[in-house]
């Protein structure tokens, strides 16, 4: 069989040289290195003046199995998949039925959410090799 | 023929690159999500401090998450409300339509302990041995298993674990296992 485009050695050895130094920018430029799991919450956040919220799942499953927060509490299981709001929250839902001086710490600690980068897509975050839904 | 084995050698290296790269837990300040100048950079934890103390692994968050609920090194709540009821069910689950790979093994006691029977029925999965048309282009998009294996879960590099049932071992038929099943085999 007789390739259309054949190529000489060199030009392969090139073409291999070429593409270790791009892997070797990629992965030094722009390694993952979120935890795995964590998941930024953007819809509103920046547009309203406060940093991206940042949930940690490492930190909650420590203490909560997924149990309480995907069924008891409703959280829906997918990255931007609950709306939501800041007014709800105060009101004691998602977030609030925990970080409510009960549970948890109560949301008078904005900072300990809002701790994202300016700029941060609602989005699943920190798996080193696949990235969950939508990625692919 | 060269650009595949041009994108093989990519394709490794990458992974190879990757693999190094995430040997340890990433202080927060550099983990490119928390923003350094936020006042919360110094109070909250930093993932290594808790999850060094975990039972190892070398993907994911780096700890073997069933190792550290079944050895009791974590306590996480089942509940928030004293009436809500608690389901947990030991029956293993094996799948054969795995081409040439290994087939699945799929264990509900380890994932009962975390997650409540309404979390996967039928909202990812009928409840019926077959019912669902699985496949391993479905998962890597996020579907069935890789709703969270991939996002909060061991990710999908780790083929063995779930691929796990050797066609030339396996004696069983597909389907529901006999109690004790899992038992004998540590999939890591
Ligand atoms: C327990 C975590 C938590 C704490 C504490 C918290 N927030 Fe939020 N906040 C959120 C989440 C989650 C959202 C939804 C983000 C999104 O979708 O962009 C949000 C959204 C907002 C928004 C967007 C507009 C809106 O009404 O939804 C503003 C503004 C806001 N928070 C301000 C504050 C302020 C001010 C404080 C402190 C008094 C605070 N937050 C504390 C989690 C928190
Ligand atoms: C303390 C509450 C809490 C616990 C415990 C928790 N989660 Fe979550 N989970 C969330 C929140 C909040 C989100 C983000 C929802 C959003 O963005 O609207 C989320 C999102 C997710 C997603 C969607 C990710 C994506 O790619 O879109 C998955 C999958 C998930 N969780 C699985 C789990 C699993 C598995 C566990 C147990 C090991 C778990 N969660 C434990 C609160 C929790
Ligand atoms: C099931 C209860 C529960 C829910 C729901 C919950 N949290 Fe928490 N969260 C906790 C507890 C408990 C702590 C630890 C408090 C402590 O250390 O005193 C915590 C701590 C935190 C921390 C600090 C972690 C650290 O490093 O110290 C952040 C950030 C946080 N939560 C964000 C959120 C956000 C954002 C949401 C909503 C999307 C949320 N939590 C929903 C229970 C919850
Ligand atoms: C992590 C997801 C998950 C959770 C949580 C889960 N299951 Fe399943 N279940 C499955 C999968 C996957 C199958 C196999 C479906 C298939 O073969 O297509 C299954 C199958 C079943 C079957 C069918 C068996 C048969 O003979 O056909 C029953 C019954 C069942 N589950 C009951 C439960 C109960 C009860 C709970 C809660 C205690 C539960 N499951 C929790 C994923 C889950
Ligand atoms: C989270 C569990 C899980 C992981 C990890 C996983 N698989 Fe699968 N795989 C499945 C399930 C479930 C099926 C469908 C089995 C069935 O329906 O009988 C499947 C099916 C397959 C099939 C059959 C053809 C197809 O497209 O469905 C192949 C081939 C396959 N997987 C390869 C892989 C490879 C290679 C990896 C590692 C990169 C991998 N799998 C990782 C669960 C997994
Ligand atoms: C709703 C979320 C969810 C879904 C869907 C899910 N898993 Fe899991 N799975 C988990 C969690 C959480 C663990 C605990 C370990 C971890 O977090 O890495 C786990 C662990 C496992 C383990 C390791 C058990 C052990 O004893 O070490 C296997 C194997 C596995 N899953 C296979 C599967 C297969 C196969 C499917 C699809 C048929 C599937 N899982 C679907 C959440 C899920």
């Amino acid at each position: 069989m007789k390739n259309k485009t054949t190529h000489s050695p060199e030009s392969l050895v090139r073409r291999i040289i070429l593409s270790l130094s791009l892997v070797f920018f990629i992965s030094f430029s722009a390694p993952v290195v979120a935890e795995y799991g964590d998941v930024v919450i953007n819809k509103r956040a920046e547009k309203e003046g406060m940093r991206p919220v940042i949930f940690p799942h490492w930190f909650h499953r420590i203490r909560f199995r997924c149990k309480v927060c995907h069924n008891e509490l409703g959280f829906k299981m997918r990255a931007g998949g609950n709306d939501i709001t800041m007014g709800e929250i105060t009101e004691g839902k998602y977030c609030g039925m925990c970080h409510n001086g009960e549970i948890s710490w109560t949301i008078e600690n904005c900072d300990l959410c809002h701790s994202g980068l300016p700029g941060l897509k609602s989005a699943i975050h920190g798996s080193n090799e696949t990235s969950g839904p939508g990625r692919w | 023929m060269n650009k595949k084995l041009i994108l093989g050698i990519l394709l490794l290296t990458l992974s190879a690159a990757l693999f190094a790269q995430k040997a340890k837990w990433v202080a927060l300040k550099n983990d490119q999500l928390h923003d350094p100048q936020s006042p919360a950079i110094h109070v909250l934890q930093q993932p290594a401090e808790a999850l060094s103390l975990l039972p190892p692994d070398y993907t994911g968050n780096l700890v073997s998450w069933v190792d550290a609920l079944q050895e009791h090194y974590i306590e996480p709540r089942s509940t928030l409300f004293s009436d809500t009821q608690v389901n947990t069910l030991e029956m293993d689950i094996v799948m054969g339509n795995t081409g040439e790979m290994p087939m699945v093994m799929f264990p509900h006691t380890p994932h009962t302990e975390w997650l409540d029977c309404k979390n996967c029925h039928d909202v990812i999965f009928k409840e019926k041995v077959g019912a669902n048309p699985i496949n391993m282009f479905a998962i890597l998009n996020g579907e069935y298993c890789g709703r969270c294996h991939g996002a909060v879960a061991f990710p999908l590099t780790e083929c063995n674990r779930c691929h796990s049932v050797a066609r030339n071992v396996f004696t069983g038929k597909p389907g529901v296992q006999p109690k004790g099943f899992i038992q004998n085999r540590k999939p890591r």
